[in-house]
């Protein structure tokens, strides 16, 4: 990549205290020593599961939250404290519930407008409008005047997050970040919003982060793609790398459990679910497991594996990975079978 | 693997899978006609599912997918019995044919005869097993709970050896017994609802977006878990969800639900393959691969009907890419195909098409 990116995180990390019901406290290690890059023009999808930590990084990337360790970089200018005013004229989010993140007694005028008269004191209430019915018509509410007056109970779902895409757009950000912005549409809605997504990463330029937990989703819109577990980034690199030719064990279950349509009619049910009845679950993040923090679950995990975190190596083409394999030169063990046929073979050697 | 082979492994499974829908129609253990499901409110009634009819082979795995809206939900409260007023079943029969008696007709039956049916002939899982497990109560006692109730003869010990049993089946170690809901991840909850609702070796299991609470890897390893049960045990599944991609995967046949309808059923691969409705077509398309080449998908442009105010003639008509002048004005007939019927005006239109 030849241009600066626009917004960094460089090694962030948050902890989130957590008080017990008799005065003991815990520490949840939600994200560790996490690293990402947005240009403008480009789309980076992070993914994982409940719990690996994305939506908190999205949330330290639009300065909800305060990172432990790390910093967070808006052109290459570190930033910290209270986020002003012009940080959010930068940097939008969008949260997955547009049920919730629209102000249901205002009409869509007044969502909008807001947005428009806080972030520009000087516009005009004409112009204002002017701009509103823009908006609307950038994200395919059109004609826009028609939008203007309804109430978001009066739109469906898809249209209410468009709204609020809408409303994102209003202070003219560089980045945006969606956390889950489809998960709650309809699936025959959901493609449309991706390719709105696309549209305003190629024609405006913007930086986007995508956040989800539905890799095909990732792969249609994304450039590349980055996979967090249990509050670590294991992989990243281009999506078709990544997604082809895991170079992660997690990344491979990952993929492997995704549904894949193609696959019907050309493998058995039986054999499709073979071996995957007992692939583990994450760990507890206050106490996660020592040193890779996939070791526990993972069939090629080695003695170095459970004491020592593993380095990130760097496998080609921008394509890397945190997996002690690629140190020990056993990385083609990944590609040569199933996860759960591994898992299951690893099992067969520790019983005999 | 090589063209030849896939071909085979193609013709085996088509096999295989017709093999299921004949043996659905010899031997159903549900067989669903003409069923209509209202919403009576103060002015008049919203048909939220109507005239549907399908059958269920047992040990089959029925699909039923749709959007929100679609009427998926309606259908299979009506199904089990659950649905509570304004929801009312206004036409139709649900036989249920438990092995080797006499088929009965659900809609008619009480309270008490339902009751003998629930749980032993048929269960369910609900989508949110946070909500299906009582909070307060141990895991083990839930259990005990249920198997007490439906087997009056049981003592305590046996009901804690088949506890034990069937969290086993599901993964669970029996320890488990002891901890209450709260202390369990989401994962292992939706392990016990399933456990739960196979308590009483039902004949019929329904099953309401069992994994749209849980992550992919541990939604396989349920449906990993749920797939060899159901071979092992024999049950028959009717499993409810909007992911048809992960549908695709699981259900011998697929039933498509739009506005209400069944607008498709069939096997999963002529679904997939060569789906029959435009519907179906653009749902299937609605979900990115994700391996093969990529292209610009569309999904599915506007919105579904408003069921109090259904489009006339076909209810797909004003969203459909294909409609012709005349899915405005004329219902489609259920048109019978090899693998699959569906309800277009096209296909009985051979110029059309």
């Amino acid at each position: 990549m030849s241009t600066a990116p626009v917004l960094s995180a460089v090694d962030v990390t948050k902890h989130f205290v957590v008080r017990g019901a008799v005065g003991d406290s815990a520490v949840v290690r939600a994200v560790e020593n996490a690293s990402v890059d947005l240009h403008a023009g480009r789309i980076v999808a992070v993914v994982g599961e409940s719990g690996s930590g994305k939506t908190t990084l999205a949330r330290m990337l639009a300065r909800f939250y305060d990172p432990t360790a790390g910093e967070i970089r808006l052109d290459g200018v570190s930033v910290s404290g209270r986020p002003t005013r012009a940080y959010h004229q930068d940097v939008q989010l969008i949260f997955q519930d547009p049920f919730g993140s629209l102000n249901p007694v205002h009409r869509v005028r007044h969502n909008l407008d807001r947005a428009l008269r806080i972030h520009d004191r000087r516009m005009s209430a004409a112009e204002r409008r002017r701009r509103a019915v823009e908006l609307l018509e950038r994200v395919s509410l059109t004609p826009g005047e028609d939008f203007l007056d309804k109430f978001p109970h009066e739109l469906s779902g898809g249209q209410r997050q468009r709204v609020v895409i809408a409303r994102a757009l209003a202070v003219g950000p560089k980045v945006l970040l969606g956390d889950e912005p489809i998960s709650m549409l309809d699936v025959s809605i959901r493609l449309e919003m991706l390719n709105l997504l696309d549209r305003l990463r190629r024609e405006d330029g913007l930086a986007l982060l995508y956040i989800t937990h539905d890799i095909a989703s990732a792969r249609y819109v994304c450039d590349d793609v980055i996979v967090m577990y249990a509050g670590e980034m294991v992989e990243g690199g281009p999506k078709d790398e990544v997604i082809a030719r895991p170079a992660h064990p997690y990344t491979k279950l990952l993929v492997e459990s995704s549904p894949d349509p193609d696959r019907v009619g050309t493998v058995s049910r039986d054999e499709l679910f073979d071996d995957a009845e007992a692939l583990g679950e994450p760990p507890s993040l206050i106490e996660p497991p020592e040193g890779c923090r996939f070791h526990p679950r993972c069939p090629f995990a080695m003695e170095r594996c459970r004491s020592e975190a593993p380095p990130r190596t760097d496998v080609g083409g921008g394509h890397w990975a945190r997996c002690w394999l690629h140190q020990e030169g056993r990385a083609h063990e990944i590609g040569e079978s199933t996860f759960a046929a591994a898992l299951t073979r690893r099992d067969e050697q520790v019983r005999a | 693997m090589t063209a030849d082979t896939r071909a085979d492994a193609d013709r085996l499974v088509a096999a295989a899978r017709a093999g299921q829908d004949e043996q659905a129609q010899a031997d159903p253990v549900l067989d669903v006609r003409d069923l209509t499901v209202s919403y009576i409110g103060p002015d008049g009634g919203t048909v939220a599912c109507r005239d549907v009819s399908f059958q269920l082979g047992r040990g089959e795995v029925l699909g039923i997918a749709g959007e929100s809206g679609s009427g998926k939900s309606t259908l299979i409260t009506a199904l089990t019995r659950l649905q509570r007023p304004p929801a009312t079943t206004t036409a139709g029969s649900i036989v249920f044919h438990p092995a080797g008696r006499p088929g009965i007709d659900l809609v008619p039956l009480g309270a008490r005869a339902l009751r003998k049916l629930r749980w032993t002939s048929m269960s369910i899982v609900l989508q949110s097993a946070m909500d299906a497990l009582n909070p307060v109560m141990r895991l083990g006692d839930q259990f005990a709970d249920v198997l007490r109730t439906h087997n009056r003869g049981m003592d305590r010990a046996a009901a804690r050896t088949r506890t034990t049993e069937l969290l086993g089946m599901v993964g669970i170690s029996a320890d488990r017994a002891r901890s209450f809901p709260h202390e369990m991840s989401g994962g292992m909850r939706q392990r016990a609802t399933i456990a739960l609702a196979l308590a009483c070796s039902p004949q019929l299991v329904v099953m309401d977006e069992p994994t749209t609470a849980v992550d992919v890897v541990m939604q396989r390893q349920i449906l990993a878990q749920v797939l060899r049960l159901r071979r092992e045990l024999g049950f028959a599944v009717i499993i409810v969800t909007h992911d048809l991609s992960l549908l695709l995967e699981v259900a011998d046949r697929i039933a498509i639900m739009y506005a209400g309808r069944i607008v498709e059923i069939g096997s999963a691969r002529a679904l997939y393959r060569s789906p029959a409705h435009p519907y179906t077509r653009g749902l299937r398309d609605s979900f990115p691969p994700l391996h093969a080449p990529l292209t610009t998908l569309h999904g599915i442009p506007g919105t579904p009907p408003d069921l109090r105010r259904l489009p006339s003639g076909c209810p797909f008509h004003p969203r459909c890419p294909v409609a012709v002048d005349a899915c405005s004005t004329t219902p489609p007939p259920l048109v019978s195909l090899p693998e699959q019927a569906a309800e277009c005006l096209l296909l009985t239109n051979e110029e059309a098409s």
